[in-house]
């Protein structure tokens, strides 16, 4: 990390959508579609008047359940990530598209092939996003079911991104035809098949796409437990991490370097962009008005009741949200995985006792006490522009994050006071890009090129096994 | 015969790559690679839209192409890249149905259907081509038992689209509820090869349901069959033969007079670097005998399935010189910005199976 500033690092956007969640408000009018594409061109136009880095799409393979029924409190509805972003693709120009994709439920050639295919369709602009959902009940929608065990999910990733990136690396545009003359259209032996040989599946697949103009879709990672930091320190381009705050931002860029270094990879292989929210307005007092007014929209008492029940396990019924966390201890000894990974395998009782301690110190009734609770309280930027450029300021001094990935918690006007007011403090302070440094996402998020060494290759086959 | 497919034939153009000749791309003056150009495409859909063509279809197989330029974008992309740029064109991808994934498959055209205001459709395909399955890890599927599986898929695709009521978002403020729980169904499909439990991950299309096309010895489930012969004679008479049973396109691939060149002479170029044999029924002359040839096809179909052999010049000179004169001679269907392509084909509203129940 540089000593002092004298070089500023620059802070870049992205916009994640996200389709299924607990923070989008919608109990207002100003409240648009979930899924209409006008709502999916509003943002991505807007972030990319405002020189977003990434368009960012969630994915969801099962509608979430609350106590065993569809969950009906939150917006829902995440229309296909990549057959959106294609449609987006014509009509922007310049930010990335990143699609959301599950490694466990995907074929490995044909997600491959779709994201190669959405990259030359948006001129070297898409990303995968990895994920690696493994239950079963999500399964219940694919032809495998539940196959795979929580500790090989990663494995299984790796395999798995290994391969497509094997796939990528087939062929490129140097292997077309210069003219119409030459004898095929592309040069005999230049598409080798690629073929994966594992404990969860075997494939034998020849690309039909050659490299792109970023050489292949740039890679992001979620995954926070040691496994998947890991994982993102040897395979990923960035990293959408959950670490929003400035000291837990240093803490992780800490981590994620010295991982990096040791997978072999240059420490600035891998970027950082925690996810975060902007709540803001002319003068403090106005953006913590605002900031009120989102949470109380965010958590109404039926939200604030299905919070605890995801924890308590049976219905909460008759409890008075205005009045004090149930007296009783939760049936349940852990959370499940239908409302979502971020309420998956939480010690229910012992979570529920110091909550209950909490909130009677604190003197807060249920509804106040999910307000404090539910959502990201370091990871929200709420303030005047002046006073949040001024905290970004602070992340790009310290170079501990190379941007935010922004949830908005209004679709689809979420971003206009970002681009209209916060852009143009952050330019003025030097830290944001005055224009897209490049055409291609790769460019555009500060990215290197890929090395040439490895977009070459001559053995005849490429072979991948991975130990049984 | 029925009497309303008669006057009301539709057209889809196909625009996949250069052209249906596997020699196509020799004459792009773009160059071999503009065959991925997404601009290319757009070019050609764009100018089919303009010259009126209901729909147009994009090629598509997980296997390169034997013959012509190995490389394709997923058709569904390409399909739904076309969405926010046209307005009354149908948009038809090829997928195969064997060895996708049924549940990303509904999704996926789903969201074609919501970029493209209700325009998106499927024509299935299916080989069971072990090649293919090796490509997915997957066994390969016999023949006789491709028809069955298309019909689970299709079955299953069906009930995801339709798992969602329309109404199923209600953003009631007062109970706080955002959707219906009532209005939105597990699917709980149990097939030969696979079984999902749903419900879709997104609403109900726009359309309902997207239109299916399925060629005629896979049909199941389908909106309208394609069907195809050797050659012009054999398509006629199978044209006749299933006059007036359900929705049914005739493939046909096309080769025109153009710049002074017969087609004749275009086809000896063409075939001097590759001769392979034509995957549909081939017609090589003049506008003019093209246009009486569909004159006497149309009536006998609800609408043609046009392959240009060179899509930048056939296409071209189809809209150009035959198009016109169909319309004139009032065989073909109306054009309107705004409808979904289930109103182009004059399919009924889409009642939703779980609505009733």
């Amino acid at each position: 990390m540089s000593t002092e500033q004298t070089t500023k690092n620059y802070i870049r956007l992205g916009v994640f959508f996200q389709g299924v969640n607990s923070n989008t408000v919608w109990k207002t009018p100003e409240a648009g579609s979930q899924t209409d594409f006008e709502s999916f061109r509003r943002l991505a136009q807007t972030a990319e008047r405002g020189l977003f880095s990434a368009f960012f799409l969630g994915e969801g393979l099962r509608l979430r359940e609350h106590l065993g029924a569809v969950h009906d409190l939150d917006v829902v509805g995440r229309p296909d990530a990549q057959t959106m972003l294609a449609a987006l693709a014509a009509v922007t120009t310049n930010i990335g598209l990143v699609a959301t994709q599950n490694t466990t439920y995907n074929d490995p050639a044909d997600l491959a092939h779709r994201l190669a295919s959405l990259d030359l369709l948006s001129g070297g602009r898409a990303a995968w996003n990895i994920v690696t959902t493994d239950n079963a009940w999500t399964g219940a929608n694919f032809r495998r079911g539940g196959y795979l065990d929580h500790q090989d999910r990663y494995t299984h990733a790796e395999a798995f991104v290994e391969t497509a990136k094997a796939i990528w690396d087939s062929w490129g545009s140097e292997d077309i035809a210069a003219t119409g003359r030459q004898a095929s259209w592309l040069r005999p032996g230049a598409a080798t098949p690629i073929e994966h040989q594992g404990a969860h599946y075997t494939i034998d697949y020849t690309s039909r796409l050659p490299r792109s103009a970023q050489g292949r879709p740039v890679l992001f990672q979620a995954g926070d437990s040691a496994e998947g930091r890991d994982f993102a320190a040897r395979q990923a381009d960035v990293i959408f991490s959950a670490h929003t705050g400035l000291q837990a931002a240093t803490d992780f860029r800490t981590d994620i370097t010295a991982r990096t270094l040791k997978a072999g990879r240059a420490a600035s292989a891998v970027k950082i962009m925690p996810g975060a929210e902007f709540i803001l307005a002319e003068t403090p007092q106005a953006a913590e008005e605002k900031r009120r007014w989102v949470k109380e929209q965010q958590i109404g008492p039926q939200q604030a009741l299905a919070y605890l029940e995801q924890f308590w396990g049976e219905s909460l019924e008759g409890i008075d949200p205005e009045g004090p966390l149930p007296s009783f201890d939760p049936k349940i000894s852990e959370s499940d995985v239908t409302r979502g990974s971020g309420f998956q395998g939480a010690k229910a009782v012992e979570l529920t006792r110091e909550w209950r301690e909490t909130a009677t110190a604190q003197g807060l009734n249920i509804l106040e006490f999910v307000r404090v609770k539910s959502g990201r309280s370091d990871g929200t930027f709420a303030g005047s522009y002046t006073q949040v450029a001024d905290r970004l300021e602070q992340f790009a001094a310290r170079g501990v994050v190379d941007g935010f990935n922004v949830t908005p918690w209004l679709i689809p006007n979420g971003l206009d006071d970002i681009v209209n007011h916060l852009v143009p403090e952050l330019q003025e302070r030097g830290i944001y890009p005055t224009e897209y440094s490049g055409n291609t996402l790769r460019e555009n998020l500060g990215l290197d090129a890929l090395e040439p060494a490895t977009t070459k290759r001559h053995s005849d086959k490429t072979i991948i096994e991975v130990g049984a | 015969m029925t009497t309303s497919p008669v006057h009301h034939a539709v057209l889809i153009l196909e625009v996949d790559g250069a052209g249906a000749h596997p020699a196509a791309w020799r004459l792009d003056p773009a160059g071999p690679a503009n065959v991925l150009q997404t601009n290319h495409t757009a070019q050609s859909v764009l100018a089919a839209e303009s010259a009126g063509f209901h729909a147009v279809s994009f090629q598509d197989s997980r296997l390169a192409p034997e013959h012509g330029p190995e490389a394709r974008l997923d058709a569904i992309q390409r399909a739904a890249y076309l969405g926010p740029l046209t307005h009354s064109i149908g948009l038809l991808p090829v997928t195969d149905a064997i060895y996708t994934e049924p549940f990303h498959l509904a999704t996926q055209l789903s969201a074609l259907d919501s970029v493209s205001a209700g325009r998106g459709g499927w024509i299935v395909s299916g080989t069971g081509n072990p090649v293919e399955g090796a490509a997915v890890g997957r066994d390969a599927v016999a023949s006789e038992d491709l028809r069955a599986e298309i019909a689970d898929v299709v079955e299953v695709g069906r009930r995801l689209w339709d798992s969602w009521e329309d109404d199923a978002v209600i953003k009631d403020v007062d109970t706080g509820r955002y959707l219906d729980r009532a209005k939105v169904h597990y699917v709980n499909f149990t097939g030969q090869r696979f079984s999902i439990k749903g419900p879709a991950i997104s609403q109900r299309p726009i359309a309902g349901q997207l239109p299916i096309f399925a060629p005629e010895q896979l049909a199941e489930g389908h909106d309208a069959v394609l069907f195809g012969a050797p050659d012009l004679d054999a398509l006629l008479a199978a044209a006749h033969e299933g006059a007036g049973s359900g929705r049914r396109f005739a493939e046909v691939e096309f080769l025109l007079d153009a710049a002074g060149e017969s087609a004749a002479a275009r086809l000896e170029t063409l075939n001097c670097w590759d001769n392979t044999e034509p995957a549909h029924a081939r017609f090589v002359g003049s506008a003019e005998d093209f246009t009486e040839f569909l004159r006497t096809l149309l009536p006998l179909v609800s609408g043609v399935r046009l392959h240009p052999a060179v899509l930048s010049i056939d296409a071209a000179e189809f809209a150009a010189l035959v198009l016109p004169e169909l319309r004139k001679s009032q065989l073909l269907a109306p054009i309107t910005t705004g409808n979904t392509l289930r109103e182009v084909l004059g399919l009924p509203v889409a009642t939703n199976q779980f609505a009733a129940l």
